[in-house]
């Protein structure tokens, strides 16, 4: 080999393994953690709690998607099933034998990636369009079924029996939101750590490569059917996390709204938004999209459910027309292509 | 001595169309084997029948001995072949790194390791100056050099390749040859889909020589080209950039 | 089970799938031209819907009457969304194609809900209401006269689309891109041309069913549902196969209804999807 070549890997081999971000974004990360842990000391008002609440249960949510879709290429549209056998999980637990709900939020986990293999094995082997339209009719099934159910209160659903005391155990506080928003930081944080450890693993190089290129992943030794189920499993597992946070923050589980489309869909949008495939564009994607659509409700009233989705839409339609692969993309790739530059 | 690679008798058919037809030749460990045949012989459905990506209506494929016939595309990479593709395939939202550190993940966990074993097979190809842009920003020849490398980080036995050189311009051609002398040298095994007569007479140990789907010819390179059948089959068609 | 009532199903079965043939179309159509599924289709056909029942509420024109209005009109936006929209869309991973489509859906139907609340509205008295009896089973003549229409306007597709220059223009661009772009076929016009009759065909199941169905924002998501079933059932691409697979849907959904509960028909549908695209991934007729 060459001289320069040698030289040059040299240098390439000092480079750092992951790529740093410049100074100005690691100080901006810092200081919005540190604002989320002092957040509901900060604001203390009831409304900027709840807030705030849903925008780190709709980043949790977000971030499910991307793991299955933004990383590993499979466009799920039926996310809110495992939302929804999550919440269900916890709750029946709950109000029929007495569990914890953190025992049920296991539960639920488990019972998720279990419906994540029986629906992945047959389905995620279809090619792109077909799988999404197979999530949308499963989507639409699941929640017919669970309307039906009488031994889950068929569609008038279930109510979390209500405990005052021992609000750690049964996972229910009434008297301020403060624990529901450590909890839901907590949670976000969880899942975004293992989405980070799992993009600088060797199954996180896999599902890019699925993603990109099914037939080159599998030349290159990496079995295609079994990563997709996985990755819809993991993925399945954050959004019943955040189900079961969700049956146990509103108390009352309806059916109808747990394993809405609107569900699905509003994931898919926040992630694209914020951008598909980055760690953080789930969470940015959130950040925008929630106070929208709380906030349209408020101004616009009655009809403010439907202006937040109208905005929704356009505002999808427009980043797919100009940068589908979302806002932060742009911020992502400049940072990857740094090598080691401090 | 058993060849590492045997294909007995591999039969491709689609209803009525016949894309490969009895297909019969064997690899020794160390060998370069060149593939040529005119355009639409069924060579790269050749490829496709012995590393899992269809299976063959007929016939058997033996590696090293074993069996492998229809098995999946990831357990036969995963048994030490890798292969190119003629239509490229780079992983193109990965960098160029991260495109040939999924190869060496085939035989490692450890994403450091991995890299490591990247960056030499980068360097290998002369394409470490890349190695920071993303597979979508390179050309086509890079592409073809980025593949080359992904398939070569697996440490593979066998390496399958599909038209290394088409779309190379004539200087980048004497330096892929050098790159697969040097291959063959380290002791990797190799078969190349080659459309350029110059290069693959030059490496080539034996070569199969196809037709619409038949083999024609399978020797020595001087033998094969003289082969009256194969001056038939390329009549008016003989690449011999000289 | 009487027979009268199976029959009575296998009737209203068929003619309702001759509606789910023509929305069906529209998005195979489409899909053929420049593999998009347009994810959108649902709230098109809701379009169309409201825009019959609005020619009717402000001008008293009934939808008959107003059929080739709502056609032109849905025609116009197909074309339009093409150069407006989906000619971005073309360049995007499919990703993004599948989002900006669905996002377009969401509008829509956002701003179906917004303008025109959920209410649910009917067309009153339309010019075709009565009911037809053949021997024991009675058909609504709505259904009927949309049937008859639905199949009309299959055969004057098959017609343009075989016959005439235009149309095989269409075929052309289809089956090969880049090779009917060499033979001077404009590919852009062609799009453009797929997404007019693409919607064009929703326009007139739209005016159609709003002489008998419930028209409001929601009403698209079941049918594109099935269409997009039927779609794959015949095989993207194939205009024959939607129209068998439409059919077939309608059948399905209506005996299934019947002889199970009324309420699984989703489940119904969905378990034949299933069964479709893994054991015949392209469908009847598809070449995808």
């Amino acid at each position: 080999m060459s001289g320069s070549r040698t030289d040059m890997l040299k240098t390439a081999r000092a480079e750092p393994l992951w790529p740093r971000p410049p100074l100005w974004v690691s100080a901006l990360g810092a200081t919005a953690l540190a604002l989320l842990i002092a957040y509901p000391f900060i604001f203390t008002t009831s409304f900027s709690q709840h807030l705030m609440i849903l925008i780190l249960l709709y980043a949790l949510m977000a971030q499910s998607w991307n793991v299955v879709a933004g990383l590993s290429g499979q466009i799920s549209l039926g996310q809110a099933i495992f939302f929804g056998i999550g919440a269900y999980s916890s709750t029946v637990l709950f109000a029929k034998y007495g569990v914890t709900p953190w025992a049920g939020l296991m539960v639920g986990m488990l019972l998720s990636a279990l419906a994540a293999v029986v629906i992945g094995v047959p389905t995620l082997r279809l090619r792109g369009h077909y799988f999404a339209i197979a999530t949308l009719l499963i989507g639409s099934s699941v929640q017919i079924v669970f309307q039906r159910w009488d031994w889950v209160g068929a569609a008038s659903g279930l109510y979390v029996p209500i405990e005052r005391a021992s609000p750690w155990f049964y996972l229910q506080f009434h008297t301020s939101k403060v624990p529901y928003y450590y909890l839901a930081l907590g949670a976000a944080a969880g899942g975004y750590l293992a989405v980070w450890k799992l993009r600088r693993s060797r199954l996180g190089f896999r599902l890019q490569a699925l993603r990109d290129e099914p037939d080159a992943a599998a030349s290159l030794g990496i079995a295609i059917a079994r990563h997709k189920v996985l990755a819809f499993m993991i993925s399945a597992a954050m959004m019943s996390v955040a189900g079961t946070f969700y049956a146990q923050y509103v108390l009352v589980l309806d059916p109808e709204r747990l394993f809405s489309a609107e569900i699905s869909i509003i994931v898919l949008l926040m992630t694209v938004l914020g951008g598909s495939g980055t760690l953080w564009g789930p969470a940015l994607g959130a950040a925008i999209l929630v106070p929208l659509s709380e906030y349209s409700r408020i101004w616009f009233g009655g009809t403010g459910r439907t202006i937040d989705l109208i905005l929704y839409g356009i505002l999808i339609l427009l980043v797919c027309m100009w940068r589908p692969s979302g806002i932060l993309s742009l911020l992502e790739e400049r940072i990857r292509r740094r090598a080691g530059v401090p | 001595m058993t060849p590492l690679l045997d294909v007995r008798g591999l039969t491709k058919r689609y209803g009525g169309l016949t894309a490969n037809a009895d297909i019969v030749f064997d690899v020794n460990e160390g060998e370069i084997v060149g593939i040529i045949g005119p355009n639409g012989a069924g060579k790269s459905t050749l490829f496709d029948l012995i590393t899992g990506f269809q299976p063959p209506s007929a016939g058997r494929v033996l590696l090293d001995g074993h069996d492998i016939t229809g098995l999946r595309p990831d357990r036969i990479s995963r048994l030490g072949v890798a292969r190119t593709f003629q239509k490229l395939k780079p992983f193109l939202d990965l960098t160029v790194t991260e495109n040939v550190i999924v190869g060496a993940l085939a035989r490692t966990s450890d994403i450091k390791t991995a890299r490591d074993r990247a960056l030499e097979s980068l360097a290998f190809v002369n394409l470490l100056e890349k190695r920071n842009h993303f597979g979508r920003e390179l050309s086509t020849g890079q592409r073809k050099r980025l593949e080359l490398a992904r398939g070569l980080a697996m440490s593979p036995r066998l390496i399958l390749m599909d038209e290394v050189t088409g779309g190379v311009d004539q200087r980048s051609i004497a330096g892929l040859i050098a790159l697969v002398l040097e291959l063959k040298q380290r002791g990797l095994t190799i078969v190349m889909i080659e459309h350029n007569m110059q290069v693959i007479m030059r490496l080539a140990d034996r070569i199969l020589a196809l037709h619409a789907g038949r083999p024609i010819a399978f020797g020595a390179p001087e033998q094969v080209r003289s082969e009256p059948a194969v001056v038939d089959a390329y009549l008016g068609t003989v690449d011999d950039a000289a | 089970m009487s027979r009268e009532l199976i029959l009575q199903a296998v009737i209203s079965g068929l003619l309702m799938g001759l509606i789910y043939a023509l929305v069906a179309v529209g998005l195979t159509l489409i899909f053929g031209l420049m593999e998009i599924v347009n994810f959108a289709h649902g709230e098109f056909l809701m379009l169309a819907m409201f825009t019959a029942f609005w020619f009717w509420a402000l001008a008293g024109l009934d939808p008959v009457l107003s059929l080739p209005f709502v056609v032109i009109i849905l025609a116009l936006a197909g074309i339009l969304a093409h150069f407006g929209i989906i000619r971005r869309l073309l360049k995007a991973p499919m990703l993004a194609q599948v989002c900006g489509t669905f996002g377009l859906g969401v509008t829509l139907r956002a701003g179906a809900q917004f303008l025109w609340t959920p209410d649910f509205r009917t067309v009153a008295n339309p010019l075709t209401a009565g009911r037809v009896q053949i021997g024991p089973i009675f058909i609504g003549q709505p259904q009927l006269i949309t049937g008859g229409i639905c199949l009309l306007s299959f055969a004057a597709l098959w017609w343009f689309v075989t016959r005439t220059e235009t149309g095989l223009g269409l075929q052309a661009t289809s089956q090969d891109r880049q090779a009917a772009a060499v033979m001077g076929i404009p590919t852009e016009r062609m799009f453009a041309l797929g997404w007019g009759i693409g919607l064009g065909c929703v326009g007139i199941a739209g005016t159609m069913l709003s002489t008998f169905y419930y028209i409001f924002p929601e009403v698209g998501t079941n049918f594109a549902l099935l269409a997009f079933v039927a779609v794959a059932l015949g095989g993207f691409g194939s205009i024959a196969g939607s129209l068998l697979a439409g059919v077939l849907i309608g059948l399905v959904e209506s005996l299934g209804g019947l002889l199970l509960d009324p309420s699984y028909k989703t489940l119904i549908v969905f378990v034949l999807y299933l069964a479709v695209v893994i054991f015949r991934p392209h469908g009847l007729f598809g070449r995808f």
